[in-house]
């Protein structure tokens, strides 16, 4: 044997590892050993076997490879003496896990081992096996361990229960064989034995239901026994915590006795008393007899309902929860969230010491607290809860902010009793931890303002009064961004003032100040400067006075790095600069969103697949719905999903089936509202759209070179897709005037007379036609609407639609009021193509919605009467 | 069913790893480091319970070692506090008044204890003195198969002189 290549000793190795100064220095000390180790392993060298294995592992310890020294854990445990066998194992369980197939190998020598004359030999593979065994060795070896169950020292005993856990766990269907010998090792008076004998017999009862069933037919009575004499026996040094004895045991004896009453009421009676006992004799004042009556707790919880055991056991929670120690408020917060659902009532009595909890500094308290304030809450308490809760989201640390709030705007979103009650609440959340709020939280404060019209006012002053203190909180800034530039003219003239509001006075450019800050902030993200832009667009309609300033702004951004700012940024200036006459119609405010829709959506549900039936139904492609879905959706998942949309899709459907139902009547409201989107949806989409709207874009931009024809690419655009379009109040052929003259229409094609097409007692709608020579198909008509009356209609609005085989468009009306006493007319442009020029006639359904003394009125008719050859 | 041991001194340096569920290398590493950050840093008066991924870890911190055991969510905290005292109590008894320097340098001998106390995550033996019991039986086989093994090469010794 050559001293040499043995190397250092392992206490010598373990000094230079530590009196190494550097991570480097440790490296090449490891380096050295590892480098001496390999060699001797290749040299096959015994003498220092075990040595090199002991120094392995802690190498190992320190975190560095040490693979190589598997094989030499299975020399060692192939060798005949204890020490190698010792060390051996102790290296095969450090160093390899169940997974590494070397581990097959050592099966062998296992079972040899399990089967040796030295019983410490045997305690020793019994140890490795139940500690790294995987499934086949588990199939492998069970019929041993079940013999060594046993055997007759109970230091065997108990090794083999404890490692037959491990192998039932890996193989679930050796349970059976465990059943009969775990019935005896429950009668066994040593300690071991019996502890270990209880563990393995609660493996067994979760692992199968007969096991359970057999034993609490066969062992409740002898386990209550059990627990009696432990609870009663004298004191005994061997065994004593804090005078109490064993309480190891008495805890596995509780785990077991819940196991085998829970729902069963007779196992459940017979552990009655010794139960009650446990819960009232326990000393309460040591760790060891609390995690007594922890578990008594639990066990009681968990058996089936006798005799006032209960209220034992929340009073013992009571008292744990007022404990000073820590741990002691940990684990009864913990089990009163089991308590809950038991005894809500109960529970509740202890509120404001939970609620103190969730403010605690122990972060562990504070989230099992916070979970169970959760659980608490109901609309009786909501209100004082909440509001305790948004107190402390202000001096919370960081990192409990995000839980906290989650679990505030949870609790506010399910349990609100008013929509004031949620707006304010959630306004604070945003304001103080803005930047914790997920993004559905903040669309669905989203849905609830549009919803609530009467707080519009309310909601936009709030958010402009917090914004100020708070421009740092990004969903803030987002929502209150969102709601100024919809509600922007609230803001500054103080409509919609509730009894509780101070007045207060914002100038046009202070709610403007509140946006370009926002869009300026260097934290602010797409999205947000996304949602900055379209508010800047609809301020400079509601501000006109402010409208070159928001031009400046909006400026700004034409140079952005980023397509999607860039991009609307050029055509936004384009509409503040050309287009001021139709502006205020491309801006509207947004349609009320739909609750139901949003929720239903955030729960899967899309909304596409309902719009694609109204497409198949009405045999038209509708992009209406789609577009404005993205127009809401700027960049991200906003909640649009607007009801509007599949409603005018339904009316349009109504219109489309000419001549066979009645059209239900239907409010001109979001009519009216629609058909300002209807234009801009082409224009303002943001983020991903159908392919036909982001067609539109470029289309719009390459107008002005486009301008010698006469059909505008818009126009074209919506011929493809739209087939009826709701003519906008405004004349939106200003849009198209921008880009230059179109070429008078030239009317070199056959005349043909006139037509009334619509008269009623307060209306008549005459149709002039003409022909662009060399397009027989396509017919332009003038509609000249006349007042019959001798009131002035406002709000006019003319829709048509047509069956399949034709294609309509309409062009913007010269007006939306019709002054009365037929003192002046409306007048639109249609223009309707005829698919099936010569075979079939044109026939139209039309609807006329204005406003007549504030009142909605609405005309519905047929024209049929075109003449033949349109 | 406790998931691993570890002991870790207070600067963060591992003294005792004990895996009863299989974590692979990587993991482990990945573990240690993530429960040190988190017991190492948090204060005195806090607590011995950390949740962590699901599981609860419970620590105490005996001089500069911290003991750590990781169990399932519905296992008594409690309970485990006691297991890791007793675990700390039988290496006071076998080092008489143990530091952190014979856990260090005899850490296989804490290894041999903690296998007489716990077995596939599940404890073993209350009583500190069967424990004791065993573990020093074992090392009296050792030292007697060293004896041997002395006496044989000084016979041979003699032998070939």
């Amino acid at each position: 044997m050559n001293p040499f290549s043995s190397g250092t000793r392992l206490r010598d190795m373990i000094r230079a590892i530590r009196a190494c100064k550097t991570a480097a220095e440790e490296r090449a000390v490891v380096r050295k050993e590892c480098a001496l180790i390999r060699a001797a392993v290749s040299d096959n060298d015994n003498g220092y076997r075990h040595r090199n294995l002991a120094k392995l592992m802690f190498i190992h310890m320190l975190g560095y490879p040490t693979h190589f020294g598997q094989m030499e854990c299975l020399k060692l445990i192939a060798a005949p003496g204890f020490p190698e066998k010792r060390i051996g194992y102790l290296g095969l369980m450090l160093l390899l896990d169940e997974r590494q197939e070397v581990l097959m190998l050592v099966t062998n020598s296992l079972k040899q081992d399990l089967n040796h004359a030295n019983q410490y030999i045997v305690g020793l593979a019994l140890c490795a096996l139940g500690n790294i065994c995987s499934a086949e060795m588990a199939r492998d070896l069970a019929p041993e361990v079940e013999r060594l169950l046993h055997f007759r020292d109970p230091n065997i005993r108990k090794k083999a229960a404890l490692c037959s856990i491990r192998i039932v766990k890996k193989v679930p269907d050796l349970a059976e064989n465990f059943v009969n010998p775990v019935v005896s090792l429950l009668k066994e008076k040593h300690h071991g034995v019996l502890l270990t004998g209880i563990q393995l017999c609660t493996e067994l009862c979760n692992l199968s239901e007969e096991a359970l069933e057999y034993f609490r037919k066969k062992c409740t009575e002898g386990l209550v026994k059990v627990l009696k004499d432990v609870v009663n026996s004298s004191y005994a040094p061997e065994y004593d915590i804090s005078g109490i004895a064993d309480p190891f045991l008495h805890i596995r004896l509780l785990r077991l006795l819940r196991v085998l009453g829970h729902g069963d009421a007779d196992a459940s009676d017979s552990m009655n008393d010794i139960l009650a006992q446990v819960a009232t004799k326990t000393e309460s004042n040591k760790n060891a007899g609390n995690a007594i009556l922890y578990e008594c707790v639990e066990t009681i919880m968990s058996i089936e309902d006798v005799s006032g055991l209960r209220v034992l056991a929340i009073n013992i929670l009571g008292r744990f929860l007022s404990n000073r120690d820590n741990n002691i408020r940990y684990v009864a917060l913990n089990m009163l969230m089991k308590a809950v659902s038991i005894d809500d009532q109960a529970v509740q009595r202890h509120r404001a010491t939970i609620l103190e909890c969730v403010k605690d500094s122990d972060a562990s308290i504070r989230k099992r607290a916070l979970e169970l304030v959760y659980l608490l809450m109901n609309e009786t308490n909501v209100k004082a809860l909440a509001k305790e809760l948004i107190d402390y989201l202000q001096v919370s640390d960081q990192d409990f902010k995000g839980d906290l709030t989650a679990k505030i705007c949870s609790i506010v979103e399910k349990l609100s009793p008013d929509k004031i009650w949620y707006i304010d609440q959630m306004l604070k959340v945003l304001s103080e931890a803005g930047n914790h709020v997920k993004d559905e939280v903040w669309h669905a404060l989203i849905v609830v303002i549009t919803n609530a019209s009467n707080l519009h006012g309310y909601t936009v002053r709030s958010l402009y009064k917090a914004i100020q203190k708070s421009a740092d909180q990004a969903t803030l800034v987002r929502v209150a961004v969102w709601c100024i530039g919809e509600y922007g003219d609230m803001l500054i003239n103080n409509i919609g003032m509730l009894d509780l509001e101070d007045p207060i006075t914002v100038t046009e450019n202070d709610a403007v100040d509140v946006v370009e800050l926002a869009i300026k902030l260097h934290t602010s993200d797409l999205t947000t400067r996304a949602m900055c832009l379209i508010a800047l667009l609809k301020l400079s309609s509601r501000f006109p006075s402010c409208s070159q300033r928001i031009k400046n702004i909006v400026t700004q951004s034409k140079g952005s790095l980023l397509l999607e700012l860039q991009q609307r940024s050029i055509e936004f200036d384009s509409i503040i600069e050309k287009h001021q006459n139709i502006r205020s119609a491309l801006v509207e405010r947004m349609p009320v969103l739909d609750e139901a829709t949003f929720s239903g959506r955030k729960t899967g549900s899309i909304l596409a697949p309902a719009v694609s039936t109204i497409n198949s139904a009405s045999g038209v492609a509708i992009s209406a719905a789609a577009p404005l879905v993205d127009f809401i959706d700027i960049g991200a998942d906003e909640p649009a999903a607007a009801s509007p949309t599949s409603s005018g899709g339904n009316f349009l459907q109504d219109l489309l089936d000419v001549g066979t139902t009645p059209i239900p009547s239907q409010s001109g409201k979001t009519e009216a509202q629609k058909s300002g989107t209807d234009v801009l949806l082409d224009l303002l989409s943001i983020g991903p759209s159908p392919p036909q709207n982001s067609s539109s874009a470029p289309d719009l931009l390459s107008l002005s070179q486009d301008n010698k024809t006469s059909v505008s690419p818009l126009d074209s655009l919506s011929l493809a897709t739209v087939p009826a379009v709701q003519a906008s109040s405004t004349a939106m052929m200003d849009l198209l005037d921008g880009f230059g003259p179109s070429p008078p229409p030239t009317n070199n094609g056959p005349a043909y007379p006139p037509i009334v097409a619509f008269e009623s007692s307060s209306l008549r709608l005459t149709f002039n036609f003409s022909k662009q020579p060399g397009s027989p198909q396509e017919t332009h008509i003038e509609a000249d609407f006349t007042n019959k009356s001798s009131d002035v209609y406002t709000n006019f609005i003319f829709q048509a639609a047509v069956p399949k085989f034709l294609q309509l468009h309409l062009e913007p009306a010269s007006s939306n009021t019709l002054p009365g006493n037929a003192n002046g007319a409306i007048t639109q442009k249609l223009r309707v193509t005829n698919s099936q020029h010569g075979k079939k006639s044109i026939v139209m359904r039309i609807r006329i919605s204005y406003k007549l003394n504030n009142k909605d009125v609405l005309e519905e008719g047929q024209i049929s009467n075109f003449p033949r050859d349109l | 069913m406790i998931h691993f041991v570890l002991l870790i001194s207070r600067q963060g340096k591992v003294r005792l790893t004990k895996w009863y569920s299989p974590y692979s290398q990587k993991e482990r590493s990945k573990v240690i480091r993530e429960l040190s950050g988190m017991i190492l840093t948090r204060g005195p008066k806090l607590c011995n319970f950390v949740e962590w991924r699901g599981f609860k870890v419970v620590y105490k911190r005996y001089a500069s070692l911290y003991f750590c055991m990781c169990i399932n969510q519905d296992d008594n905290e409690l309970e485990i506090l006691e297991v890791i005292h007793h675990f700390v109590e039988i290496l006071d008894r076998y080092f008489g008044s143990v530091c952190e320097l014979d856990l260090i340098f005899s850490f296989q001998k804490a290894y041999y204890m903690l296998d007489e106390i716990l077995i596939a995550g599940e404890l073993q033996e209350s009583s500190k003195k069967t424990v004791a019991r065993l573990v020093s039986a074992q090392d009296s086989l050792v030292e007697a198969a060293k004896e041997e093994a002395n006496s044989i090469s000084n016979i041979i010794a003699q032998a070939t002189k």
